[in-house]
């Protein structure tokens, strides 16, 4: 499996050396001396090439790199034993916890409705189905604060059109778990849809249908046929709705009420670790959160390798 | 072709299943098909479109005239400007760098190019209070660089520069690598220079991704909160954007003005991303008709 699993990644490279040398002209002094009005061009933009090294080196570096090397250096230079404990405080440790159960339940939504979604989407035709799609993406230009107001707004028991359910149910929302999860998943809504439609579209419906004819139900050709296309397209948008809700802050800073120990996520609590002056406690924080999205950041590349090469 | 195959593949299954009454499977499986997107609009209604249709009642419910008074508030002005603002200073600049690392990353060879590679998607997944506390720790008052920008103008440019550089350079980035390197060499070859080819050729053939790059990171920067409530300070009339300023009107318990506000944000961000999209049909119908 093992052996399986390398082979395409060889593969690509090889290809990518091929094309190197196929199309590399810049870099191979042969095929520059094979066309004369080329070895003229790239004579000036040496330097300009140089010039653009530093300049992309700088902008990143200083944008990104630089400041995640200081946050590193600051939550580790008191040493690693007192980063850990700041982070093992009991409200840290509750937050961890609330932020993990969090992003499991919301992703578990967003998942079977995404890929729902997306098969109706695909394999469907039906009066609406456009405007469903534009409805979907519309979380991603929607501020989180607002996010956050319009969640408020909804769900009040003194003045929400959920009332009824919020006060004759009992059934708390604002201010406790039930809200962070409800900011959550509707801030990480598109994702799944918008990974696995593509791919959906790409595959087509042949298999499907041979599958059907064969006398397959439906769940067994949903399992055996589809779900194996695309796997790493859900993967993907599984992964990257779970980054967007572990770090989510402005929905939830609306909704949780931010109570330590009872609606902090692990956000919440660094945010206020820094607004109370506990910098090292911060920097440690923001370390942790760091670390976990560094891991997804892993498994999101993993995927999209994977998805280029199946 | 779509609407052809469902029809197609239940056939197999009516023959075995020989249900007495052909009206009744009728209706059941029209109402099978129906429960899908009715379950799917139930889900998005009860998540997402009732509590927008919330603000949107609660902006409206003293009256348009009200509404615009809040929304013309000197301070919530001012924000919703700031934000407007900068948000298109940053993906102008960004679209400029980010076109520059995309073309690093796939055309050039260079060993640092790999660390840029990988530090291209870290704000992508940092969460913004990361990136605010990231931020601050070497911008701040704290510098070890010497340079305190926090709580400035200047400090709201380089969040939000932060939370979308990877907009800018990941929608670049494939259209560069797919980008058909025979037709830059022909001008190449025909004398053009390294400019004019960048003009003439290749930058028409990046404008959609361009476009689509500016419109993601436009629609992220404008509502951006986390990041830049660390790192600008939040001082009203001065560095305090629109999320910022909603958000305090919430904590005052300001409904009204807050669901005015939200309301305007809304409408100048889809205002703004509707012209980019305009402008990407415009860019791919001169391209289809030349």
């Amino acid at each position: 499996m093992r052996v399986l699993a390398l082979r395409p990644a060889d593969a690509d490279e090889a290809a990518e050396a091929s094309e190197l040398l196929l199309t590399g002209g810049t870099l191979r002094p042969a095929s520059s001396g094979r066309r004369p009005a080329r070895t003229r061009a790239s004579l000036g933009s040496s330097a300009f090439k140089w010039l653009l090294r530093l300049f992309g080196i700088c902008y990143v570096g200083l944008l990104v790199g630089v400041p995640v090397g200081s946050v590193v250096w600051r939550a580790l230079s008191p040493g690693l034993a007192s980063a850990v404990d700041a982070v093992t405080s009991s409200a840290g440790l509750h937050a961890l916890w609330l932020t993990l159960e969090v992003t499991a339940l919301a992703v578990a939504c967003n998942t079977v409705f995404g890929l729902g979604v997306a098969l109706i989407l695909a394999r469907r035709r039906f009066p609406g189905a456009s405007v469903l799609e534009a409805l979907i993406d519309l979380p991603l230009s929607l501020s989180p604060v607002v996010v956050g107001l319009a969640l408020l707004l909804f769900w009040s028991s003194t003045q929400g059109w959920a009332r009824l359910v919020v006060v004759r149910l009992g059934f708390e929302v604002l201010f406790s778990f039930p809200g962070i999860v409800l900011a959550s998943a509707f801030i990480s809504l598109p994702y799944v849809v918008r990974e696995v439609l593509p791919v959906l579209v790409e595959i087509g419906t042949e298999q499907e249908q041979a599958a059907h004819t064969l006398g397959a139900g439906s769940f067994y050709t949903f399992g055996r046929i589809t779900l194996p296309s695309i796997r790493w397209g859900l993967a993907y948008g599984v992964v990257l709705t779970a980054a967007r809700v572990l770090g989510e802050f402005g929905a939830v800073s609306v909704v949780s009420g931010d109570v330590v120990g009872r609606t902090q996520t692990l956000t919440l609590y660094v945010n206020s670790l820094f607004q109370n002056y506990d910098y090292p406690g911060a920097y440690a924080g923001a370390l942790l959160l760091a670390l976990i999205s560094l891991c997804l950041l892993g498994l999101l590349s993993l995927s999209r390798r994977r998805r280029a090469v199946t | 072709m779509a609407a052809v195959a469902p029809r197609a593949i239940p056939e197999p299954r009516t023959g075995r299943r020989d249900g007495p009454n052909p009206a009744a499977t009728v209706v059941s499986r029209l109402g099978r098909r129906a429960a899908g997107p009715t379950l799917a609009v139930t889900y998005l209604s009860i998540l997402v479109l009732l509590p927008i249709a919330a603000v949107l009642s609660q902006a409206f419910t003293g009256g348009i005239g009200q509404m615009w008074d809040e929304i013309w508030q000197p301070e919530t002005r001012a924000a919703i400007e700031l934000s407007l603002v900068s948000s298109l200073v940053v993906v102008v600049v960004n679209l400029v760098a980010g076109t520059a690392v995309a073309w690093l990353l796939v055309r050039d060879r260079f060993p640092l190019n790999r660390v840029i590679g990988a530090l291209v998607d870290l704000p992508f997944a940092l969460p913004t209070v990361v990136a605010g506390i990231t931020l601050i720790s070497i911008y701040g008052s704290h510098s070890p660089l010497h340079l305190d920008i926090a709580y400035t103008r200047l400090a709201v440019l380089v969040a939000l520069a932060f939370v979308t550089l990877p907009f800018a350079v990941r929608s670049v980035q494939p259209v560069l690598a797919e980008l058909d390197r025979e037709t830059e060499e022909a001008a190449a070859s025909l004398g053009a220079g390294s400019w004019t080819i960048f003009r003439r050729v290749t930058l028409p053939a990046l404008a959609p991704a361009l476009l689509t790059g500016a419109g993601l990171g436009f629609a992220r920067a404008v509502g951006e909160y986390g990041s830049v409530q660390l790192f600008s300070g939040n001082r009203p009339f001065s560095t305090e954007v629109a999320s910022v300023h909603i958000f305090n009107l919430i904590q005052n318990y300001d409904y009204p003005a807050a669901a005015a506000a939200s309301l305007a944000l809304f409408t100048v961000a889809l205002v703004v991303l509707g012209i980019f999209t305009w402008l990407r049909r415009h860019v791919l119908a001169r391209e289809s008709s030349t």
